[in-house]
């Protein structure tokens, strides 16, 4: 082999693209993120650029791709769903064991149960995007704030909810609390609330007692959130920032048994 | 389909329209089931019928009634043929499984309906089904609420029949089905001017009961460890036997069981080694509803039992032929479909009993339980149904769709982890 070989992840999700490098003894080589925008095949190409300049060869190195995307990365050996993928990296990140794992993504929720590094169960919302981070999107937007800071100022509210479970509602609702004159750290807080709330919902229906409980996914970046969930659920829930890339590192982990 | 036109002007269809729906159901036929490889001979049957699905039959239909027969339009698996057959009449099944007749339906019901009903009611309205524009008679049933409702607004347009469905199996739900059915026979009696016979009806019984071991024996065929058929062409061949004639529909069974026989001697399958077996339970899935068999198919498994009224529930337990008197068929037609398990009933336990009994039989790796949109009674049974299965220790997967191909992509991330787990 003419240069160094390596086994990388690729995680198209619907927000945001993934990519993890492992090199040979499955240490983490490099790992970064991209928008997706608006084409995957083009999000596809430029992290095949991406990876040259970073000196990883294509042609000697073994490649999964995952997430909605998955099927436009051409140079993929494999695709494999999000949900294995998310269950191996969350398992490669936070321990094996058992672990329930609250992956919430740019356009959907999911909710794995995980056995000595084995998928037993699943769950993912359906077509609705409340309890994902579009609605959060869509919320900071409403608010003019950036998500980062939505989650820090719901850190300094409380006192007001949302009772739509629709993001279009809601979003109304959200726009009446402003013209109402509400303070916006109560309206960012109702809208964490909103959302952690829709969450733990559907994770209570898979967390086995006694199994670990762990975030993955972009609302990883938020601690508000974070604490906001263990509120919730009453449980302590692990989180690191690389939780982001569960998905991309399960797919790099799946490419080295290929 | 375009040497019918006079026929469909002649029944009063909308032509402009009908022929959107003519123009796409060939290139999905094509991609869903003409590009399956080494598909058992005995399919071209199906795919001729399907090809000329708005005219073969309906053609057929139209003959019989000049010869002075009557047509009884259908909806459910509880309605029983015989009592029409034993009259000299003709059942038919109705169009109902297109996204194309949703919007139709829509125009008069609540949007928060399922989509079987919205298309069997805009299928009628927006006079796009010719078996819709062809039966003198529709019989509808009380199996759910958006069906009661929706029969007082097709009862506006057609002549319909209702038979009141118990919803619990008691002994006296047993004797009120029984007089539903005396009473069906009754009417199907009035419209078609002929007696109903100790001997015609049980030539009607012993026709359907040989239609139904038909069926049983194509299915059979599918818990062979090489699977000899696709899901998708069982599916397929089960959605037609509602339209067809039964006497044709046995013979035809019958004949592809035979084939599929042999190559289960001759260790033909039309899948690879391997290849995850799943079982998919809930809701019907009328015809041309592909959709979820075609996801299934093409990520890595394959259907091998529909736990479905497009199913096993269409054609398990046969009615008892000994009987002597009308009171006893009408008696033994009544605990036959009385059988039947559908979540209509409360408690409805023998449903679960089925699945299980059917993950052995077929040795299905996991279980797909999928409801349609709004079935509020397919999608609490779930709870239970899902429950019962963890406990035996059998993978699950929950699902609620639509005709509309919206979530196609969401469906296939689904089920694509759910066979990566297996």
């Amino acid at each position: 082999m003419g240069s160094q070989s390596y086994y990388i992840g690729v995680d198209i999700g619907s927000t945001c693209t993934k990519t993890i490098v492992l090199d040979t003894e499955g240490q983490l080589h490099k790992y970064y993120t991209q928008p997706t925008g608006w084409s995957s095949a083009d999000t596809a190409d430029s992290v095949k650029e991406r990876l040259s300049q970073e000196g990883v060869s294509l042609e000697d190195s073994l490649c999964v791709a995952t997430g909605y995307g998955r099927v436009s990365v051409p140079f993929a050996n494999k695709t494999v769903t999000e949900i294995t993928c998310h269950a191996r990296g969350a398992s490669w990140l936070y321990g094996s064991g058992d672990i329930t794992v609250i992956d919430v993504g740019g356009q959907d929720t999911k909710i794995i149960a995980i056995q000595k590094s084995r998928v037993v169960d699943f769950m993912m919302n359906d077509k609705c995007s409340a309890g994902t981070g579009r609605f959060l999107d869509v919320m900071a937007n409403s608010l003019g704030v950036r998500q980062a800071e939505l989650c820090e100022l719901a850190a300094q509210g409380g006192g007001v909810s949302i009772s739509s479970m629709c993001t279009v509602f809601a979003e109304s609702e959200v726009i009446g609390l402003i013209g109402r004159g509400e303070a916006r750290e109560n309206i960012a807080y109702a809208v964490i609330d909103s959302i952690v709330k829709k969450v733990a919902s559907q994770a209570r229906r898979l967390i086995n007692p006694g199994a670990k409980v762990c975030l993955t996914g972009g609302l990883c970046n938020f601690a508000y959130i974070h604490t906001a969930l263990e509120r919730e659920l009453q449980t302590p829930v692990l989180s690191e920032k690389r939780g982001q890339y569960a998905g991309a590192i399960g797919a790099a982990l799946l490419a080295k048994e290929l | 389909m375009s040497n019918y036109v006079e026929m469909w002007k002649e029944l009063g269809m909308d032509l402009e329209n009908h022929d959107n729906l003519c123009q796409v159901l060939p290139t999905a036929f094509g991609d869903v089931f003409l590009s399956q490889q080494n598909r058992p001979q005995g399919m071209a049957f199906w795919d001729m019928v399907v090809a000329e699905i708005h005219g073969i039959r309906p053609a057929e239909l139209i003959e019989a009634q000049k010869q002075g027969r009557k047509v009884f339009g259908t909806f459910c698996v509880y309605v029983p043929d015989e009592v029409v057959i034993a009259a000299n009449g003709i059942v038919t099944g109705l169009c109902g499984g297109s996204q194309f007749w949703v919007p139709g339906g829509e125009k008069v019901l609540p949007k928060a309906t399922c989509p079987l009903i919205k298309a069997s009611v805009g299928a009628r309205l927006d006079r796009t089904c010719p078996f819709f524009r062809i039966a003198d008679m529709y019989v509808g049933e009380t199996t759910c609420d958006g069906k009661k409702k929706a029969w007082e607004i097709l009862g506006q347009d057609v002549p319909m029949h209702i038979m009141d469905l118990p919803q619990m199996k008691r002994p006296q739900d047993l004797d009120k089905w029984t007089a539903e059915i005396a009473a069906f026979a009754k009417a199907v009696e009035e419209l078609t001017g002929n007696k109903i016979t100790v001997e015609s009806l049980n030539e009607a019984i012993r026709v359907i009961n040989e239609k139904r071991k038909a069926l049983a024996r194509v299915y059979a065929a599918r818990k062979a460890a090489n699977l000899p058929i696709s899901g998708k062409d069982v599916l397929l061949l089960t959605q037609i036997a509602f339209f067809d004639d039964p006497v044709r529909c046995a013979q035809m069974c019958n004949k592809l069981a035979d084939e599929l026989e042999q190559r289960i001697k001759d260790e033909v399958s039309v899948f690879p080694k391997g290849t995850k077996r799943l079982l998919v339970s809930g809701t019907p899935l009328a015809i041309p509803n592909w959709k979820l068999h075609h996801i299934i198919e093409t990520s890595g498994a394959a259907v091998v039992c529909e736990e479905m009224c497009t199913g096993t529930r269409y054609f398990e337990n046969l009615v008892d032929e000994t009987q002597t008197t009308l009171e006893g068929q009408f008696r033994a037609l009544a605990e036959r479909y009385m059988k039947t398990n559908c979540a209509c009933f409360t408690p409805n336990t023998g449903r679960i009993d089925d699945i299980i009994r059917y993950v052995k039989e077929y040795k299905a790796d996991g279980v797909i339980d999928v409801n349609l949109k709004f079935c509020c009674l397919y999608d609490t049974e779930g709870y239970q149904v899902e429950k019962a299965l963890k406990e035996a220790g059998i993978p699950v997967l929950g699902l609620e769709t639509d005709y509309t191909d919206a979530d196609a992509e969401q469906l296939r991330t689904r089920i694509g982890a759910f066979v990566e787990m297996l």
